[in-house]
């Protein structure tokens, strides 16, 4: 509708006045003080050379991940174990670059559900008033109050068996463990959209578009929710490295993927045995985690600085 | 204070009850019989079969059943632990002052080490001190609990020798040597739980000191000659600690679930290995209770929050 083009023609006329400065876009704009954040960028980086190895590795680093091999077994690290070998002998880089597949979908994947819930109750919650809002404010209240590892633990207890025999056991987990980490990682998301459309939703440009006979949809859809985005990417990515060391946490006790999944989480659980002998196994895996999450919360606290301008914790 | 206690506990009261919904729903939506496992066993005659799905009430309807679950949950009639064999209240109760000996002394820790470091940085912000905070902050909660706690036994108890790894609650010691040996074996699970809360709640410190140290009223308290000692601590401090209680308040779930972690590491005897080790046994009757537990620590720690808020904002009592 006409909500916008009305606005533009002043804008036109004003332009001139000034001579015309080059138009800076947002999104330059955003990415000109992204790069001030020097720890940001080399996250982005760091990030981009561990996706790229684990998407790519296996096709350059050929050695099945469960060849056993008992005249290696728990070899430190040499020309042809990189990352040395486990207790079965298997080959802990081919694993490493596998399970960096898993923990990384699990991450991207389990943000994506929680930002696409946190936003949508957000937005409703946001833009009805009176009692929808008030619920919904005390559902998202309430499962912020849960303790989200053990409930996490006890659905996976419940619905395990349940999904592994309808979508197999590696769908089945993955599945599961995206969903339930999504869905204990979206109250923030939520309550930062809520916040951003109430005060939106009182501004010019959102009565002028109103006052043109807008629909609500719309309103939402076009005006209001591109607007509150940037604390939501923000949030986006720091809910990715989360998500991870949930992933990572459940595999940990045990209770996530299945052992022939070698996520880097299960690693560490595998390797927990084995300290005094063979610490490389335990240490590869774990600062695999560690320099994952570190680089995504730079990049989110660099992001912080471009888009949101409030640096609410 | 003592009304706004009791409303916060009013208030606190309709969470609970949620909590025990969510948990039962969950239950009644789990596909099989988690507690019929008996009633499905082909060892035990029809008869009783049937006698012990009317008794634990299987075919009522699910409003029914939340009811009865309710009830009997409150009456501490929390079920029989089916692998420990014995009830599950008395269990739980055995080892809940584990876990609480641990969060609480790591969370001491980490106030003890994030409120100094916090508002220190605050104070200078840009310096290198407040940039060496700010980086070891980001790299203390990138460190997952599981991760650092096996470094820590890698290096003190593998490579150097000098802690147990092995939490045991019969230290075969009197007196003194008794207390220190629960004082080693109790650093590296606290330790392990406390910087990593300490990591996060320094950055909260630094951002709620920074937000209020500018403000005309310490200028004001400054200018009347009061020392800088004496500023901060009672100006600036007790103001900029309101929005961290909150934000403490908002960790209290993060941090059981890292007491789960530590504890299963560490070998702890608390109620997190206990849902563990009862998550392998399938033992359901425990599994419940203890996340009913949980649940009700956080509601319980959040409460001592409100209190806590109360008593540095005497506003909020009077509301």
């Amino acid at each position: 509708m006409a909500g916008l083009t009305h606005a533009s023609p002043i804008a036109e006329i004003a332009v001139p006045l000034e001579g015309r400065p080059r138009r800076i876009s947002p999104g330059f704009e955003a990415w000109r003080k992204f790069r001030r954040h020097r720890m940001a960028v080399a996250s982005v980086v760091i990030l981009a050379l561990l996706a790229a190895a684990v998407l790519l590795g296996p096709l350059v680093w050929r050695l099945p991940i469960n060849e056993i091999d008992f005249t290696a077994r728990l070899s430190s690290p040499s020309w042809e174990h990189p990352f040395g070998t486990d207790d079965l002998g298997q080959d802990l880089l081919a694993r490493m670059l596998y399970g960096g597949r898993i923990s990384l979908a699990v991450g991207f994947a389990a943000m994506t559900v929680a930002i696409i819930a946190g936003t949508l109750i957000g937005a409703i919650s946001g833009i009805s008033r009176g009692s929808v809002d008030a619920v919904l404010m005390w559902i998202t209240d309430l499962f912020l109050a849960l303790p989200q590892l053990p409930l996490l633990l006890l659905v996976i207890y419940l619905f395990r068996d349940f999904l592994k025999a309808w979508l197999g056991p590696e769908g089945g987990v993955f599945i599961l463990v995206v969903l339930v980490i999504g869905a204990f990682r979206w109250m923030p998301v939520a309550r930062l959209v809520r916040a951003q459309f109430l005060s939106l939703r009182e501004k010019e440009f959102v009565e002028a578009a109103r006052a043109l006979g807008a629909t609500t949809p719309r309103l939402v859809l076009r005006h209001i929710l591109p607007n509150s985005l940037g604390p939501v990417i923000v949030a986006g990515t720091i809910d990715v490295a989360a998500a991870i060391i949930a992933e990572s946490t459940l595999s940990f006790l045990g209770l996530g993927f299945p052992p022939d999944i070698p996520t880097w989480g299960r690693l560490l659980f595998d390797a927990k045995d084995y300290l005094d002998i063979a610490p490389h196994w335990a240490l590869f895996a774990g600062a695999a985690i560690f320099l994952t999450v570190l680089a995504i919360n730079f990049i989110g606290d660099g992001l912080r600085d471009a888009l949101d301008p409030r640096k609410v914790m | 204070m003592g009304k706004y206690i009791l409303r916060r506990l009013i208030i606190a009261l309709p969470s609970l009850l949620g909590i025990s919904l969510v948990l039962f729903v969950l239950l009644a939506l789990a596909p099989g019989d988690p507690f019929g496992e008996l009633a499905t066993n082909s060892n035990i005659p029809p008869e009783v079969r049937e006698a012990l799905r009317v008794k634990f009430g299987i075919d009522d309807p699910i409003f029914v059943r939340y009811l009865h679950w309710l009830v009997a949950m409150l009456h501490g009639d929390w079920g029989f632990s089916f692998s420990s064999r014995i009830d599950v209240d008395k269990l739980i109760l055995q080892r809940v002052p584990t876990t609480l000996f641990v969060v609480g002394s790591s969370q001491l820790l980490a106030l003890a080490v994030a409120l100094p470091v916090g508002v220190y940085a605050a104070m200078r912000p840009y310096s290198i001190f407040d940039q060496i905070a700010n980086t070891f902050a980001f790299v203390g909660f990138s460190l997952p609990t599981f991760f650092t706690g096996l470094l820590l036994i890698l290096i003190f108890s593998v490579n150097l020798g000098w802690l147990p790894f092995v939490y045991r609650v019969d230290i075969p010691a009197t007196g003194w040597h008794w207390y220190w040996e629960y004082f080693k074996q109790g650093i590296m699970p606290v330790a392990v739980l406390g910087l990593f809360q300490a990591a996060s709640y320094t950055r909260y410190v630094r951002s709620a000191v920074l937000d209020v140290i500018r403000l005309d009223y310490v200028t004001t308290a400054r200018s009347k000659g009061i020392g800088e000692g004496k500023v901060v601590i009672k100006h600036v401090v007790r103001n900029a600690l309101i929005p961290v209680v909150t934000l403490v308040a908002l960790q209290m779930p993060a941090v059981f679930g890292g007491a789960i972690v530590t504890e299963q590491i560490f070998r702890i005897p608390g109620i997190g290995s206990l849902l563990i080790t009862s998550i392998l046994a399938n033992d359901t009757p425990v599994i419940m209770a203890v996340t009913f537990v949980f649940a009700c620590l956080v509601v319980v720690f959040n409460l001592l929050a409100d209190i806590i808020y109360g008593w540095l904002d005497p506003r909020i009592s009077y509301r």
